[in-house]
């Protein structure tokens, strides 16, 4: 795979890194009792302690730090017996302490790494530095009003976990399944909702370009991404932005940038002179966080199969290959049906990939179409694994299979009643298609002829004449025999 | 390390604090003096000491994970110069 850009003079290689800040799926605030639910009037989700008023203390949400705790051992990284939370100092409008509790020098969570997986069957390795605990900010809505801010703190200290990757990204599509690979874990965990449209997962790029071989140049961090669409884009804009100024003889200025999502565009968000001094320092309202041996057992105990074993389950159980594995498990939807459909039917663990198939292209394509989701399909595993057992027992054929799923998925029929009302059973009697096969000869005498000469190609003329006399429904194969076998007594 | 005039017009900056010439003269002797004391802790040798976070030596005290479920709005927005329909409104931030 070539991950290069072309240059001017030379060819250019990405290194690029994530921050992604992941929302912790709690009921309540990381150090106050108000609520986290998305979308609720402003301002209505706000304690004195999340609002800063003076004296209010925090207290930690156990749960959270059970949540941060599972999200590390899904992520292959070290559990911290010992972390502590620290202020990070900046002053906005939407930031009512005027500090961020986060977490600096010892984060709850240390190196791990995950997994991401190539259509061609290869994968690779992405390490992950830290995960740490912090609090969200509120929600500042700039357009409103030419002269002011508003400002709503129901956002405000709401759990984050920020996963941050080491520089091992070298592509835009990287970056996608890498953060694809994150969501995917975490909602197997059940610890943060994966919505990155209400922002419960969102990603900071960090991003420079280098001459392969070389030291990594200077970066760019671009911050707030909530679509691995946008990631994509702002990563190649800004890869190309950096590479012209680079090769115009310039240099790169280290800047946090802003994606703009209908440009396409980076832009710098702050010079260099407001460049931040977050003053980190140990939040002396709070204890250091100490984890417990057992509390950690206990939680790992907890812990559902994840993507990746599930994977090789699959691949184990019903020998699917690496790529297919890994498209069933993106989503613990999909593992779900496929393993209801499968399991629906003792017959079908044999016929594995047209399983597959028949849920990720067919079943989904149709979904795709209706705009709906896998998760309030009109077609049952159990349903799509019977019509599967028709295909595989021969009673129908593929092509006709599947106008029975489009009618299965419009009317909610199941496929055996649909086959047995409209009589699509494939015709397998030996007598009725060679007397199929006699008619199509008998009326097509020229076309024998040029056939027999060697006009090869015509073959298929009789199949699908063949075909339409018996409604498509003759098997094809029995029918290719078939035919073959008297054209060639004709000669 | 010494305080000096451009690192107290620093710190005043991110504090959003505005110092006049007189302020700013006194701040910078306050800290320093605060700092030099400060400094005689450098005589101890802390090699192989990890730092201390906290002298307390209680835990953590740790809540379960329920949220109460009223309607702060009200209450929150009694003390704000300005607000409009539920929100706080502030002098506009400009990025």
């Amino acid at each position: 795979m070539n991950n290069l850009i072309k240059g001017e003079k030379h060819d250019w290689e990405m290194v690029i890194g994530l921050e992604i800040h992941a929302q912790v799926k709690s009921n309540s605030k990381l150090f106050s009792s108000s609520s986290t639910k998305f979308g609720s009037s402003p301002n209505s989700q706000v304690s004195l302690v999340d609002a800063a008023m003076p004296g209010m203390l925090p207290v930690i949400n156990k749960y959270c730090v059970e949540q941060a705790v599972k999200t590390g051992v899904g992520l292959n990284a070290k559990i911290n017996n010992y972390s502590v939370f620290d202020r990070k100092n900046y002053f906005y409008a939407d930031l009512p302490q005027g500090y961020q509790i986060s977490q600096y020098k010892y984060p709850i969570v240390g190196e791990g790494k995950v997994t991401i997986d190539f259509k061609d069957g290869t994968s690779k390795d992405i390490r992950i530095v830290r995960l740490h605990l912090e609090q969200d900010a509120g929600k500042s809505l700039h357009d409103q009003n030419p002269s002011k801010t508003y400002v709503d703190l129901n956002r405000s200290g709401v759990a984050l976990m920020e996963i941050v990757s080491e520089p091992d990204i070298r592509t835009p599509d990287e970056a996608g399944m890498y953060i694809s690979k994150i969501r995917s874990i975490l909602m197997y965990l059940d610890t943060c909702d994966g919505n990155m449209q209400e922002g419960s997962l969102r990603a900071d790029v960090n991003i420079s370009v280098r001459k392969p071989g070389d030291e990594y140049g200077t970066r760019c961090e671009i911050k707030n991404l909530n679509s691995i669409k946008f990631i994509k884009q702002a990563i190649n804009y800004e890869a190309k932005r950096q590479i012209e100024i680079l090769e115009s003889g310039g240099s790169i200025e280290q800047n946090t940038m802003l994606f703009n999502t209908s440009t396409g565009k980076t832009r710098p968000m702050r010079n260099k002179e407001e460049a931040h001094d977050y003053r980190y320092f140990p939040d002396p309202d709070l204890l250091p966080l100490e984890i417990s041996k057992e509390e950690i057992v206990k939680i790992k105990s907890s812990i559902p199969e994840l993507p990746d074993e599930l994977k090789n389950k699959f691949i184990e159980t019903y020998k699917l290959s690496n790529y297919d594995a890994s498209v069933l498990t993106a989503e613990k939807q999909t593992s779900d049906y496929f393993n209801e459909t499968i399991n629906s039917d003792s017959e079908l663990k044999n016929h594995s990939k047209i399983v597959v198939n028949w849920i990720t292209s067919e079943l989904f394509s149709l979904l795709n179409k209706n705009n709906q989701d896998l998760n309030n399909s009109p077609v049952s595993p159990e349903n799509l694994g019977q019509l599967i057992k028709l295909i595989s027992t021969n009673e129908i054929s593929g092509k006709i299979a599947k106008d029975v799923l489009d009618d299965m998925f419009s009317s909610g029929k199941t496929a055996r009643q649909i086959v047995d009302e409209k009589g699509l059973q494939q015709v397998t009697d030996q007598g009725e298609i060679a007397k199929v096969i006699d008619e199509v000869i008998a009326e097509n005498p020229k076309m024998v002829k040029q056939y027999l000469a060697g006009k090869d190609k015509l073959l298929g003329f009789f199949v699908g004449q063949a075909m339409k006399l018996t409604k498509g429904k003759a098997n094809p194969k029995m029918l290719n025999d078939i035919l073959k076998q008297k054209l060639n007594k004709k000669n | 390390m010494k305080i000096d005039k451009n690192t107290i017009n620093k710190i005043a900056r991110l504090s959003r604090i505005k110092l006049d010439d007189k302020e700013s003269e006194d701040y910078i002797k306050d800290l320093n003096s605060i700092l030099d004391w400060v400094e005689q802790l450098n005589e101890v040798n802390t090699e192989n000491v990890e730092p201390l976070s906290n002298i307390s030596s209680s835990i953590l005290p740790k809540r379960e994970d329920v949220s109460n479920d009223t309607n702060s709005s009200e209450e929150i927005l009694e003390n704000a110069p300005d607000k409009l329909e539920g929100f706080f409104a502030v002098p506009k931030v400009v990025e």
